[in-house]
């Protein structure tokens, strides 16, 4: 496998691949139901029966 | 018995090994480090062999910790270290700055001359202050969050004494001259592979502690320590990857050559900004800013998407470190994009740390902690938007070589690691020691205040000198001829100099009374003081009105 090979991989498929794997993340945390999921998560340092000071 | 036994054996087996190096030794830095290695070995032996609990083993009864616990002692331990590196890296980043504005300081001796101290401060302070207070706050965290015991607790007290030890051999290295040259990342091939060790160890503990876990759900903070742990792990290996000239010397030459090797060197050099100074310390704003303001993050999603958007542009920004170089434009202008598109996420975050404030904004006028907190966040604002915008080429054919990158540098490192660390020291001291609170608030208050002053003149005194540098380099005449000599522009740069180690001194004076604050805590003193705020309360007006008639009511 060549230089040029791996640059070419790298700035079509592999962006592509990258590009949509982010997307597909930030996309996944505005999905229907996150918020209380979010909510939850967010409180759960918080929980009272949890004697962490 | 026989593990014990076993135990003792090895350790006794590396004490022999690394004397039989230290005779071998190829070079005098080589015999000095099998010398530590030996002695710290002979160490571990004596202390396995007198704290045994030899009427335990007798007995046949295993003493268990206490699974109702979380198991605290390194996080103890790493507090300690992390305040004495951190007094030791500050005080050296003193020496070097009155060094350069005092030449003579440099003593006149190959052992303390700026080349040598200097990559001592850089180290001491980001990986010996800035590692020992990630990895105890990681300990502390995922046991909270995971509500879990560490897992391999005889591991995680090796990570923490492994590590101590890496960064003696770092230190001592340096003084010796002994470097691969690669900047932040200075220890030779031998010590590269301690670490390797160490760091998979932590990697192992704490992965295996979110294995563990009794909670569902992974707290994003943990995010954040898993993916500094990880990457680290990748740009070390990566990165220190060489050959050395011989198995007992300490010289190796680097498996990557020229603008490869510089290109290899930068992409570890600033996703150890991006992973280690900003991924790592980001997981100790997301769990203890909430704590400390007894407030939920103010967006959990945001700190999602701000994750995500740090892991996937961070890894490209390295090469916006070598602008004008042999490295291809488009590899440069690849760098300059992400760099700024970075902006967007490190914004993001910074908001997501500020607003969880929203609703409980006095508590900055009233908790001296969250005030550092604050500080921290806003110094993290200002140092991602001024690091964009110095990587822009134009700006960078100004900024490059210059003392701005200095001062940008130490706006990230003193403002925001320095603060947040703080904060989260003040966090934790009393609570790991059992105390009821911090000796004294009004003196974290000073602290805050001496830090704060520190930092400006700091910065600003870099930013004048950085841009006057700049500016006289590339002066040309009329004659087409460069206007002013390099010596010119050195001693044109004195007052800012003498500024700058002011403004270090008194960051340093602000560390100190956070020794003793905290000294005085773990001792169990409280500070006799005046709170930091009053409700006001007038007791001749808290009384009902008495002789007067009461207002009829209106017709």
């Amino acid at each position: 496998m060549t230089y040029e090979t791996l640059r070419h991989l790298s700035d079509s498929f592999g962006l592509l691949f990258l590009a949509f794997t982010f997307l597909g993340f930030i996309g996944w945390t505005f999905r229907p139901g996150s918020r209380q999921k979010h909510e939850e998560a967010a409180h759960m340092i918080f929980e009272e029966d949890q004697d962490d000071g | 018995m026989d593990t014990l036994l076993l135990k003792a054996g090895g350790w006794l087996a590396i004490v022999f090994f690394a004397f039989i190096a230290m005779v071998l030794a190829a070079d005098a830095g080589f015999a000095v480090h099998m010398a530590i290695i030996a002695l710290a070995a002979g160490i571990t032996l004596w202390v396995t062999i007198n704290k045994a609990d030899y009427a335990a083993i007798g007995r046949g009864i295993l003493k268990a910790p206490d699974p109702g616990v979380y198991d605290d002692d390194p996080v103890r331990w790493g507090v300690i270290a992390t305040i004495f590196w951190g007094i030791a890296g500050m005080a050296v980043g003193l020496i070097i700055a009155l060094q350069l504005a005092f030449p003579v300081l440099n003593l006149n001796n190959e052992f303390t001359t700026f080349g040598r101290l200097r990559p001592l401060h850089t180290s001491a302070v980001i990986f010996a202050f800035g590692g020992n207070a990630l990895i105890a706050t990681s300990y502390y965290v995922v046991q909270r969050t995971c509500r879990a015991r560490l897992a391999f607790p005889g591991l995680a007290r090796f990570v923490f004494w492994g590590y101590q030890l890496f960064i003696v051999l770092a230190a001592t290295g340096y003084l010796m001259g002994v470097t691969q040259s690669k900047e932040y990342a200075e220890p030779e091939w031998y010590v590269d592979l301690w670490l390797t060790i160490v760091w998979l160890s932590y990697a192992a503990v704490f992965i295996g502690t979110i294995v563990r876990r009794s909670e569902p759900h992974i707290y994003v903070a943990n995010w954040f320590y898993l993916a500094f742990i990880l990457t680290i792990a990748m740009l070390h290996v990566v990165n220190g990857l060489s050959m050395p000239v011989s198995l007992l010397g300490s010289k190796s030459y680097s498996a990557f050559a020229g603008v490869q090797d510089a290109l290899t060197q930068w992409w570890y050099g600033h996703n150890a900004v991006g992973f280690f100074l900003t991924a790592g310390f980001l997981a100790m704003m997301y769990y203890f800013v909430p704590k400390q303001a007894e407030r939920p993050v103010y967006s959990y999603r945001l700190s999602i998407i701000h994750f995500w958007s740090l892991i996937f542009l961070y890894i490209w920004a390295g090469p916006h470190h070598l602008h004008y170089t042999a490295l291809p434009d488009w590899a440069q202008t690849l760098g300059m994009v992400f760099s700024i598109v970075l902006w967007m996420p490190s914004w993001g975050g910074m908001i997501n740390g500020l607003m969880t404030l929203n609703g409980a904004w006095d508590k900055i006028r009233t908790d001296p902690i969250i005030r550092m907190m604050v500080l921290a966040l806003a110094f993290y604002g200002m140092s991602t938007f001024e690091g964009p915008m110095m990587s822009i080429k134009a700006v960078n054919s100004l900024s490059h070589y210059t003392d701005w990158t200095i001062g940008h540098v130490h706006s990230g490192a003193l403002g925001w690691n320095g603060m947040i660390t703080f904060a989260c020291l003040y966090y934790l001291v009393p609570r790991l020691w059992g105390k009821e609170r911090l000796y004294s608030l009004r003196m974290v208050n000073w602290h805050f205040w001496l830090s704060t002053l520190g930092i400006v003149l700091y910065a600003a005194s870099m930013w004048v000198a950085g841009i006057m540098q700049g500016l006289m380099w590339r002066e040309y005449g009329d004659d087409g001829y460069l206007v002013y000599a390099f010596s010119e522009v050195v001693s044109a740069m004195l007052p800012m100099y003498l500024i700058r180690a002011a403004g270090g001194l008194l960051y340093l004076a602000g560390a100190i009374v956070l020794v003793y604050n905290v000294w005085m805590t773990i001792a169990g003193k409280q500070r006799d003081e005046k709170p930091m705020t009053e409700t006001p309360h007038n007791e001749d007006l808290d009384k009902p009105i008495v002789g007067k008639p009461a207002i009829a009511p209106a017709e």
